[in-house]
């Protein structure tokens, strides 16, 4: 038996057969007699790897999401640059082939970062590496040939973004890696899997160890080659009751979540963008409580137009069948760098110009939003939230805009749904006026982290208030009561849509106060599903 | 030549993403553009990405941008106006 250690990034257990994954062949020196056609071939070569590397994008950002993708996107600009292409051409210009002097500068550029010292650039070594050995693969028309014919632990000094994306996802029981790093795309990868993992392992990688039985202790950060019976019998025994917590949560999949005593409440998934409904799916959500829109307007250089705004709110709607989406309109403000929006500085941006604020100053913003929504609503069941409400004035003001850019639609022949309007309740002022709020909207959403903030003047960012920082404060406890009391006495329905909602210490107070409707992480929604089914309330 | 300070406020310094995005907004101007961390004795040209990366700027670094070259009165504004919007 071979024991050792490496950094667990994942909990759980995982026993299994070896599948070592190794780099493509070494790159051996070879002379180039005509350097024009060889330059004209690495041309071509970057040209076809910037097309994998855009479809690469694609399928990463559609399967595995958005910070995956945004690493592909990071190896298109290294293809590009100038060092790195520069030194390649040169190379082949002194009269060797362009394989090799691929492999050369790669090799060099890599060892560069990961030499640095910090570990983000650290992690870019792969990155140049795994580009290089994608213009090697193309120059030198080599396969990419990792296969595995049933499910096993896989053993690799480390994986590149493209390796990890061309694997078998559904046979990978574990990674194991001897480099790495808790950021590297491994660990990443490991946590959206669920799949127990260590990086940084001290194991001797070696072809040898294909198909050798071998276990990975995710919690203790520990594996075993060839067990011993023992052994084995130890870590079946763990994984089996880490298992059973996890399977015992299956047995509410696809249940109503209703109470002992007949309490029924929606439990929905809040999302951050449309590549998130996978996880929607997987968490076995009733619904989708909150859709964030900041992720359609961050991380460009000018405002997304009405169509991009559209297609993404449409490809959402449409994922979700008739189920309900509760999106909520932009909620920014100057705390978020956002350059086109050309907000000024401000010394305290929680109490700023933000969110709401913005949109009913600057109505062509919300404009082009509420267009977009509303003739995506004709392809599902939307709703739209207000976010930072403080007065009655503010949401007639907007209900008559909203009717306003609904009546433009259907005078231009455009279809639209029905669409329930609704507010976020996370200042104290909406909680008390939540009577008179009742009046004017379809239902409530308490946003409970931002209510916490401002009720307790709490700054959640500052860690030196974290002693003063009580999330069941007892007066947020008593707007919660009155909020939910309120909806109900104007017939609408209540949800909570903040941290707060997750809390499994407070689902049966939530319950017992009348809350129609709980929006979580998604992978929190079994388990909060679990502790409503066994409430007594 | 014209030249500002900045000092970068983005918790991850300057990372990949936004540096790409420096590197191809500047890629066409006839102007030298040079970062360094005067602190540190590091710089580089700013059209070449890597070279940027390799810098591993971090948040409270005070970087110092020189633009040098016939362009370089309507381009010095736009750079620092990028910097204040990116970093």
């Amino acid at each position: 038996m071979i024991a050792g250690r490496g950094r667990p990034v994942y909990e759980g257990v995982a026993i299994g057969r070896i599948y070592v994954h190794t780099k493509n062949q070494a790159v051996a020196e070879r002379k180039c007699s005509d350097i024009e056609k060889e330059l004209r071939r690495f041309q071509n070569a970057k040209e076809k790897a910037a097309e994998e590397l855009s479809a690469l994008y694609e399928k990463t950002a559609a399967e595995i999401g958005e910070e995956q993708a945004a690493i592909i996107e990071v190896q298109s600009l290294f293809l590009d640059d100038l060092d790195y292409t520069e030194g390649i051409e040169a190379m082949i210009r002194s009269g060797s082939d362009a394989a090799f002097s691929v492999h050369e500068i790669g090799a060099a550029q890599a060892s560069a970062f990961a030499a640095l010292d910090d570990d983000y650039m650290k992690a870019r070594a792969a990155d140049i590496r795994d580009i290089s050995d994608r213009l090697v693969r193309i120059l030198t028309g080599a396969e990419q040939g990792f296969r595995m014919d049933e499910p096993g632990i896989i053993v690799a000094e480390d994986l590149t973004p493209s390796e990890t994306v061309s694997l078998d996802k559904d046979r990978i029981l574990a990674f194991v890696t001897r480099q790495g790093s808790s950021n590297s795309h491994t660990a990443i990868l490991a946590r959206v899997m669920n799949i127990p993992s260590l990086v940084l392992t001290d194991i001797d990688i070696d072809p040898s160890l294909n198909g050798r039985t071998m276990i990975v202790d995710g919690f203790a950060g520990t594996y075993f080659i060839d067990p011993d019976e023992k052994t084995m019998a130890e870590m079946a025994a763990k994984k089996k009751s880490a298992g059973e917590y996890k399977a015992g949560l299956e047995e509410y999949r696809g249940r109503e979540s209703i109470s002992a005593s007949g309490r029924k409440v929606k439990l929905f998934a809040n999302i951050g963008s449309p590549s998130d409904i996978k996880y929607v799916i997987d968490g076995d959500a009733e619904g989708i409580g909150l859709l964030r829109s900041e992720f359609l307007y961050l991380g460009r250089d000018s405002f997304p137009t009405e169509d991009e705004l559209f297609e993404a709110y449409r490809s959402v709607l449409e994922a979700m069948g008739g189920k309900k989406v509760v999106i909520r309109t932009l909620d920014i403000g100057a705390d978020k760098k956002v350059g086109y929006f050309g907000l000024a500085p401000e010394e305290n941006p929680a109490l700023g110009y933000r969110g709401i604020r913005i949109c009913l100053t600057q109505k062509d913003i919300f404009r082009t939003q509420l267009r977009a929504i509303y003739r995506a609503s004709a392809y599902g069941n939307a709703s739209i939230m207000f976010p930072m409400i403080i007065s009655v004035k503010e949401v007639r003001d907007i209900k008559a805009f909203c009717s306003e850019v609904e009546k433009e639609l259907h005078d231009e022949g455009t279809a639209t749904g029905r669409v329930e309007l609704g507010i976020m309740i996370e200042t104290p002022a909406a909680a008390l006026i939540s009577d008179m709020l009742a009046a004017e909207v379809d239902f409530f959403s308490v946003g409970t982290n931002d209510l916490t903030q401002y009720t307790l003047a709490i700054d959640r960012q500052n860690e030196k208030l974290d002693a003063f920082y009580d999330a069941h404060h007892p007066a947020i406890m008593r707007f919660l009561e009155m909020i939910a009391a309120n909806a109900h006495k104007a017939g609408i329905w209540a949800g909570i849509c903040g941290e707060l909602a997750g809390d499994l210490s407070l689902t049966d107070e939530f319950l017992r106060m009348g809350y129609d409707e709980l929006s979580v992480a998604p992978s929190r929604i079994l388990e909060l599903r679990k502790n409503v089914i066994s409430s007594e309330v | 030549m014209k030249t500002f300070d900045y000092t970068v406020k983005d918790e991850l310094g300057i990372h990949a993403r936004p540096a790409g995005l420096l590197v191809k907004q500047i890629a066409g101007v006839r102007s030298n553009v040079t970062i360094a961390v005067k602190a540190k004795g590091t710089s580089a040209d700013a059209k070449r990405l890597m070279a940027v990366m390799k810098m591993a700027v971090k948040q409270g670094d005070v970087v110092t941008v020189t633009i040098d070259g016939e362009d370089e009165d309507t381009i010095a504004p736009q750079i620092e106006q990028f910097f204040k919007d990116n970093f």
